[in-house]
């Protein structure tokens, strides 16, 4: 989700850009139950409906967000990019295309070469200073693409040099949209969308677009220095979230509906998805990660970010032999652009010793023994299992920081537990994943409001004493004192990830005068406290829209720190970078995949949108006939909402959905024990029918069960007699092909793991088989000196006092 | 006393809005936390962290289907005290604990004089009324009594817990008594609704039914658009300014 | 509704004895009770106990029973407060009638009178019990006219077989008390069956489309989601169902047990006199039994069969 939009527009949605709440007219949303900022965009629907404006939900199942949406379109799982390129197919046959603002804001007009059996097939013809060139509409000869007075053309062919053939950007991405593979009648029937929805859909978003445009009487300069008057709306607005990112398909997926919206016009503009600052950037980022063999040495730290956006193969954290440099494989030709990285394969490749064998296993805050780890009965069986030769254990040392008992903590052989975030200082920074909003950019920290236990030091101090106990030069000054004796407050005031920009951006300066950029302000914190511990700063009206290529904007930005340079960032429907992996797998330039890759990657990288089946489910089909996903419950967050005394009354248990039609396929009714299989586990649930989910489709709520004995529950908790967890099912490994090495389940462009491309048949139980769900496991041994659960809660008590009144506990 | 007001200068209650409510439970959360502190502190939970946990929530969120295929609709139900005018669980109560408030209309249980005898919750028919085993009494939405007009609030904060909380701004506060006020508005304009009318509670509370969908598309979709799919070739055939 | 066991017992033994007075006051009345102190000392006791026990214990197993003294307070409104009223005024008269039919064996003027006044508090306060029920709109089963005759009839007929007993014991086979029996308990079959018919066509009450305003008639409207995992009291206390199959089963258990058995005992007897007296008396204590446990399942039945309003929010469409 974040690379395809990074790759694309600058910014994404996830957490980089929200919906214009106030003034779109339509909103369609793809595959979200809830995400991070939730609660933003409940009140931005209630705004929405408030107004009458059109807000259709694309889902296999109708609750919560689809439950208000005027139109809910069940559609089945993994299949939205057909369904996204069969509405660009019909925007481009209908001709209603924002033509204005692709030739001025993304890279359509760029020409692309065109000679297939060259290196330089399918990348940017540029001129002598490295200029993209785009047709001149005046002299159809090939010119600056950048110029602000070139006049250009967004189809045709042009030679760029003698017998070098290249056509806009736009004429590749036209004929894409067009092929027949794309058409409404081939994406309905896999989608199971009708032919007549998908092209009412196309019209209404350009209706909306086009014929309901706002006309905003904002002036603002563009990047050329241009005054306008007024800025245009195209008020179509659009989000995504795992629904679409949770595929092997999702990164095309993502970038597909990224362009639908580029049609449109509707980026950045009144009515439509507006960036949140720190964003746009570059289209991708600057930053590459930073890993390659020889740059990590023990006792060195890491010459700059683990994370970064590569453009080219020589960006890759790969050997000479093209092998994964890092543990979880990320930025190696399995994943060449893993944003995020790919936490999830990191147990199973430490097991196999594949691209290395490791001595520890340091993890905080993430219960990967059980619900955010794959085919969780095989990965509880990884945490303990010996090599035979040497009867060590393969992942011979495990430490983990936890608040609660869950049940990562079982396995750890050093527990660090952590305070709660009431106890401790938290930053949430413009550096990682920032609160702002479009209107500007904001931060935020926690403070401590509860004393902690006094033997729990809050992880992040713990982290600093870490690094100064192992020399870190960021974290000791030249005399070898630490730097930040204060500890994690200390650092997120003092702390420069570059001169003047912290891991605050609000009251910085001696007197705390300045934003965004400024010297550390020993009083930081104290004003965040005063302000409701969070900082935001309106931007002028000016800087609100088109900030990709808002001279304003983009100069601002640049003094705030997020952004290097002020050139326009041009909007990318074409993705040379994908084009370049492409090349590179057909066996150009030096930096070549391993054989067994190549045909991957030249498959997927392709700098167009692309849709194909999700890959775990190429061999399954018949066998295993139905999807299986999971949804976000609105009460809950992951699994440490079981602790809580109160939501687990609310989310016990979970039953399996599924449609009332496909359940009486089997006889199955509201309350039978099922078992849901796939190739790689089985569980059992109770099922509850109903009718508003897609008919090949079974679905629970997300992290609800638990493992007996943990979480301080009793072993008689329903979250471990008759919840059910679907990980146990879903594959970490993409079925063998040939003896090629074993790929993760996940998308082959960025490692995001496709937890919803899981494929299951369902199978009543025997009566004998009812009565608890399964697997189940041994329970986990308590936790030394940790105090049984009380029995009776009567919290609150306290704060009205009365006189204690008789009190006898009746049967 | 059990005898119920002829009537009462001001008739608060709420409207819940059923077009906008996503079933988040926030505002269930939000009023135990509230009320666990309040007038009916505790809101007791036994076995918390066992097999049959069981607490007293004052507002709970149910979750419907109504109708089927496309003309389906999934509707999220927030259920609490409707605070009704002529309430069975008043009159039917032995020790007058269970009270209507003459001033504002409130229904409230008086817990220094209830006995537990478990009638009252007998007689609502909304199942608004949650027995404390362990306090022996009788609880229920007080309509954040202790809230609405609590001074050392700000005047924005003297609203009940569960409206301060509905991100989706599903639930309304205010006097029905007034014509002018939002609530009455409101349920005027949207056709706000009593449940179960026919069992003659006369309930304050109203229920906004979910909205008309809103549908932008008039026209017709017709097949073979006016644009020949040759015809989209010639529509980028020209010259566009940067 | 949740049949509790010690609700059952409550109400079924209060029943028995208020039942018992009601009787004992209308054979005062005409003249027909037998003098023997022995007789007097028994029937009065258990008329008493029932009586008193029955209240003692609900008052026990309130929440607050060092409270229960305030539940007399709301009889303006409260069928609760009248029960209460009416049961503590029954007991003065009665002692006073117990006074004179067991100490001094007297049973005219003053003591007739006392019974008399006894038997109508008697009266009223099952008539308060029945009316506590009858008026739960929110409980349709409960809300039905015959419920309040239904609690007064069922309190006589099982008080009837008990007197019947009682008098045989003593060898008095007073064909007056020998048949009291017949009347109530007929009129009582008669009565449970039109209350049972009446239950069973299927109910102009609330619909879940009534109790959530969704879905015009006709359209279906299903419980998706309930607002909690596991039991709460609401569900736990009103959400008790009984299945279809079961609830018929015990119907006829219970008319076996309360009506037919006790019928064809007493009057069995009744036909042969020359029956030994020791297997009469015997066939007699049967059909009080039988008599008392067929009311206690017929009251489980009024509890579980008993659909309350709030279901219809936890997947009953109607109630
Ligand atoms: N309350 C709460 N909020 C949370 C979290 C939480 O645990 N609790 N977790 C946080 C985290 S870590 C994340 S990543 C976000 C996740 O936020 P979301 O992505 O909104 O949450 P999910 O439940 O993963 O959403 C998946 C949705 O996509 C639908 N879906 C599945 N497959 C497809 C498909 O192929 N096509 C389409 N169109 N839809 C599909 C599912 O039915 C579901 O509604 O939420 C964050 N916010
Ligand atoms: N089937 C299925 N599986 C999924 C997903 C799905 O949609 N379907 N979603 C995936 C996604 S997007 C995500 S993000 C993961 C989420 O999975 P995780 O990130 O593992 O989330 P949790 O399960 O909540 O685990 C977080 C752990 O951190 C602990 N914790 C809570 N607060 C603190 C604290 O302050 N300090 C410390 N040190 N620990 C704390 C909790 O007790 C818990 O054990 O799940 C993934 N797994
Ligand atoms: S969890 Fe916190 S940040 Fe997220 S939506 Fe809820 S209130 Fe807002
Ligand atoms: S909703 Fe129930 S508890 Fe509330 S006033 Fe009405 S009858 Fe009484
Ligand atoms: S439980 Fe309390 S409030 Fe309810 S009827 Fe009994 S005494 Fe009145
Ligand atoms: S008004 Fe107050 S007591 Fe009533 S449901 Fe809302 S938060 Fe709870
Ligand atoms: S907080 Fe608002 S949206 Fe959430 S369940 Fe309550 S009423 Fe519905
Ligand atoms: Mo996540």
């Amino acid at each position: 989700m974040a690379a395809a939009g990074l790759y694309t527009i600058g910014g994404s949605f996830w957490e980089f850009g929200e919906p214009d709440w106030d003034n779109t007219e339509f909103f369609m949303m793809f595959g979200v139950a809830e995400d991070h900022d939730s609660n933003p965009i409940k009140k931005g629907l209630a705004k929405l409906k408030e107004r009458g404006a059109k807000f259709v939900s694309v889902n296999p199942v109708r609750t919560g967000y689809s439950a208000v949406a005027d139109e809910w379109v069940p559609i089945r799982p993994g299949t939205d990019g057909l369904l996204v390129m069969a509405i660009c197919q019909e925007l481009i046959r209908t001709g209603r295309v924002d033509f204005d603002w692709l030739a001025r804001y993304s890279n359509a007009p760029w020409l692309v070469i065109d000679t297939p059996r060259e290196a330089s097939h399918g990348s940017f013809a540029r001129d002598a200073d490295g200029h993209p060139l785009a047709i001149d509409g005046r002299t159809g000869k090939p010119s600056n693409a950048l110029r602000s007075d070139i006049r250009v053309r967004l189809s045709g062919t042009v030679e760029v040099e003698p017998g070098v053939p290249a056509r806009p950007a736009y004429d590749l991405l036209m004929r894409r949209c067009m092929e027949t593979a794309y058409s409404p009648e081939i994406a309905a029937a896999r989608t199971g969308v009708p032919a007549s929805v998908i092209r009412r859909l196309a019209r209404e978003l350009a209706d909306a677009a086009f014929e309901r445009a706002i006309r905003l009487a904002q002036p603002w300069t563009d990047w050329a220095g241009r005054r306008h008057t007024h800025v245009t709306g195209r008020p179509v607005a659009m989000h995504a979230m795992r629904g679409i990112s949770a595929h092997s398909n999702g990164f095309h997926t993502c970038r597909a509906i990224h362009i639908l919206q580029m049609l449109l016009g509707a980026i950045d503009c009144p009515g439509a998805f507006r960036y949140k600052a720190p964003f746009p950037r570059p289209c991708p980022p600057g930053q590459k990660p930073v890993g390659k063999p020889g740059e990590v040495a023990p006792g060195a730290p890491l010459a700059g970010m683990p994370l970064g956006f590569p453009t080219w193969p020589g960006d890759l954290l790969v050997d000479d032999a093209g092998r994964p440099a890092r543990l979880d494989k990320a930025y190696s030709w399995e994943a060449p652009l893993a944003a995020h990285g790919m936490m999830h394969m990191v147990i199973a490749n430490a097991h196999a010793g594949d691209p290395y064998p490791i001595d520890t296993l340091f993890m905080f805050m993430a219960n990967m023994s059980w619900n955010s780890s794959m085919n969780t009965t095989r990965t509880m069986e990884m945490l303990t299992d010996r090599d035979p030769e040497s009867g060590e254990y393969r992942i011979p040392h495990i430490i983990y920081s936890d608040a609660y008992a869950s049940e990562m903590v079982a396995y750890a052989d050093l527990v660090l537990p952590d305070t709660t975030y009431l106890e401790r200082h938290d930053c949430i920074s413009l550096l990682d994943r920032p609160i702002s909003s479009a209107e500007g950019p904001a931060d935020a920290i926690r403070h401590p409001v509860l004393k902690p236990d006094p033997d729990v030091r809050p992880f992040q101090d713990v982290l600093i004493t870490l690094g100064e106990r192992l020399g870190f030069p960021g974290l000791l000054t030249a005399e070898g004192e630490p730097r930040y004796p204060g500890g994690y407050p200390d650092y997120m005031v003092n702390h420069e990830r570059r001169p003047g920009l912290g891991m605050l951006a609000g009251w910085r300066g001696a007197q705390g005068e300045l934003i965004g950029r400024g010297t550390p302000n020993p009083e930081q914190l104290e004003r965040y406290k005063e302000n409701g511990a969070f900082w935001f700063h309106e931007m002028p009206p000016e800087m609100h829209w088109n900030r990709h290529a808002n001279g304003d904007y983009l100069s601002w930005a640049k003094d705030m720190g997020f952004i290097d340079s002020t050139n326009q960032i041009v909007l990318q429907l074409y993705c040379e970078p994908l084009q370049r992996f492409r090349q590179a797998a057909r066996g150009f330039g030096t930096y070549q995949p391993p054989k067994a890759l190549c045909s991957r990657i030249e498959t997927y990288f392709d700098p167009l949108p692309i849709w194909y089946p999700p890959l775990a489910q190429a061999a399954l089909l018949d066998e295993y006939p139905l999807h299986a996903i999971t949804q976000r419950p609105m009460a809950m967050y992951h699994s440490w909402g079981g602790q809580n005394a109160w939501l687990r009354q609310i989310h016990g248990a979970n039953a399996i959905y599924l449609h009332h039609a496909t359940a009486a396929a089997q006889s199955i009714t509201d309350g039978d024990w099922i078992w849901v299989e796939s190739a790689t586990g089985r569980v059992k649930g109770q099922a509850r029918l109903m009718d508003g989910v897609e008919r090949h489709t079974v679905w629970t709520w997300n992290a609800i069960a638990k493992r007996k004995g943990s979480w301080n529950l009793d072993t008689d908790a329903p979250e471990a007699t008759h919840a059910v967890l679907f990980n146990h099912l879903i594959p970490e490994f993409l079925p063998r092909a040939g003896d090629a090495a074993r790929l993760s389940n996940s998308d082959p462009v960025t490692g995001q793991a496709a937890w919803f491309d899981l494929r299951v048949r369902i199978r009543k139980a025997l009566p004998e088989e009812a009565g608890e769900a399964a697997p189940q496991f041994a329970p986990l041994p308590r936790p030394p000196g940790l105090a049984p659960a009380p029995t009776i809660s009567r919290y609150g008590e306290d704060f009205h006092p009365r006189p204690k009144p008789l009190r006898r506990k009746l049967t | 006393m059990t005898g119920l007001p002829a009537s009462t200068d001001k008739k608060l209650g709420l409207v819940i809005d059923l077009d906008t409510c996503v079933g988040c439970h926030a505002c269930a959360v939000n009023c135990k936390e509230w009320n666990t502190g309040g007038h009916s502190a505790p809101l007791t939970d036994e076995d918390p962290y066992g097999g049959d946990a069981s607490g007293v929530w004052f507002n709970r969120i149910h979750a419907f289907e109504v109708g089927e295929g496309t003309a389906g609709r999934t509707v999220h139900f927030p259920r609490s005290c409707l605070h009704c005018e002529t309430p069975a669980c008043v009159t039917v109560c032995p020790t007058g604990a269970s009270y209507k408030r003459e001033t504002d209309g409130i229904v409230l249980v008086d817990e220094d004089h209830c006995i537990g005898c478990k009638l009252c919750s007998w007689a609502c028919p909304y199942g608004a009324r949650e027995y404390d085993l362990d306090a022996g009494v009788m609880k229920k939405c007080t309509l954040c009594v202790d809230r609405i007009y609590n001074e050392n609030l700000s005047k924005t904060e003297r609203v009940p817990a569960c409206v301060a909380t509905c991100p989706a701004g599903a639930r309304h506060f205010g006097d029905f008594a007034d014509p002018q006020s939002e609530v009455s508005i409101l349920t005027a304009a949207r056709g706000g609704y009593d449940l179960m009318p026919e069992i003659d509670m006369k309930p304050t509370n109203k229920y906004l039914p979910p909205r008309p969908r809103a549908n932008t598309c008039t026209a017709p979709v017709t097949d073979d658009d006016s644009i020949a799919p040759s015809g989209f070739l010639g529509l980028v055939d020209r010259v566009f300014s940067r | 509704m949740h049949p509790a066991y010690s609700v059952i017992f409550f109400t079924v033994s209060s029943g028995l004895g208020f039942g018992a007075l009601m009787l004992l006051g209308f054979l005062a009345l005409i003249g027909r009770l037998d003098p023997d102190p022995w007789l007097a000392a028994a029937v009065m006791a258990f008329a008493l106990g029932t009586a008193a026990g029955g209240l003692m214990a609900s008052a026990l197993h309130l929440g607050h029973p060092e409270r229960a003294w305030r539940a007399f307070s709301q009889w303006r409104t409260s069928w609760l407060s009248r029960e209460g009223i009416a049961a503590i005024a029954t007991f003065p008269p009665a002692l006073v009638f117990a006074l004179g039919w067991v100490v001094f064996g007297e049973v005219r003027f003053p003591y007739a009178c006392a019974a008399g006044v006894a038997a109508l508090l008697a009266l009223a306060t099952v008539t308060c019990t029945g009316m506590i029920y009858q008026s739960l709109t929110a409980i349709r089963a409960w809300a039905m006219e015959l419920v309040t005759p239904g609690y007064i009839i069922m309190a006589l007929a099982g008080a009837s077989l008990w007197l019947a007993f009682a008098w045989r014991l003593v060898g008095n086979v007073d064909p007056m008390v020998t048949h009291m029996p017949l009347a109530a308990v007929l009129l009582g079959w008669a009565l449970k069956a039109i209350y049972w018919r009446r239950l069973d066509i299927p109910s102009r009450g609330p619909t879940v489309q009534s109790a959530t305003g969704l879905g015009a008639e006709g359209v279906p409207v299903r419980l998706l989601e309930s607002p909690h995992t596991q039991e709460n009291f609401v569900m736990r206390e009103m959400g008790h169902r009984v299945a279809r199959k079961h609830a018929v089963q015990l119907r006829r258990l219970a008319q076996g047990l309360a009506f037919a058995l006790p019928l064809v005992l007493t009057q069995g007897v009744a036909q042969f006199p020359d029956l030994a007296s020791w297997l009469a008396t015997v066939l007699v204590l049967t059909a009080a039994v039988s008599g008392t446990l067929g009311l206690c399942v017929e009251r489980w039945l009024f509890f579980a069969e008993a659909r309350h309003a709030v279901t219809l929010y936890y997947g009953a469409s109607r109630t």
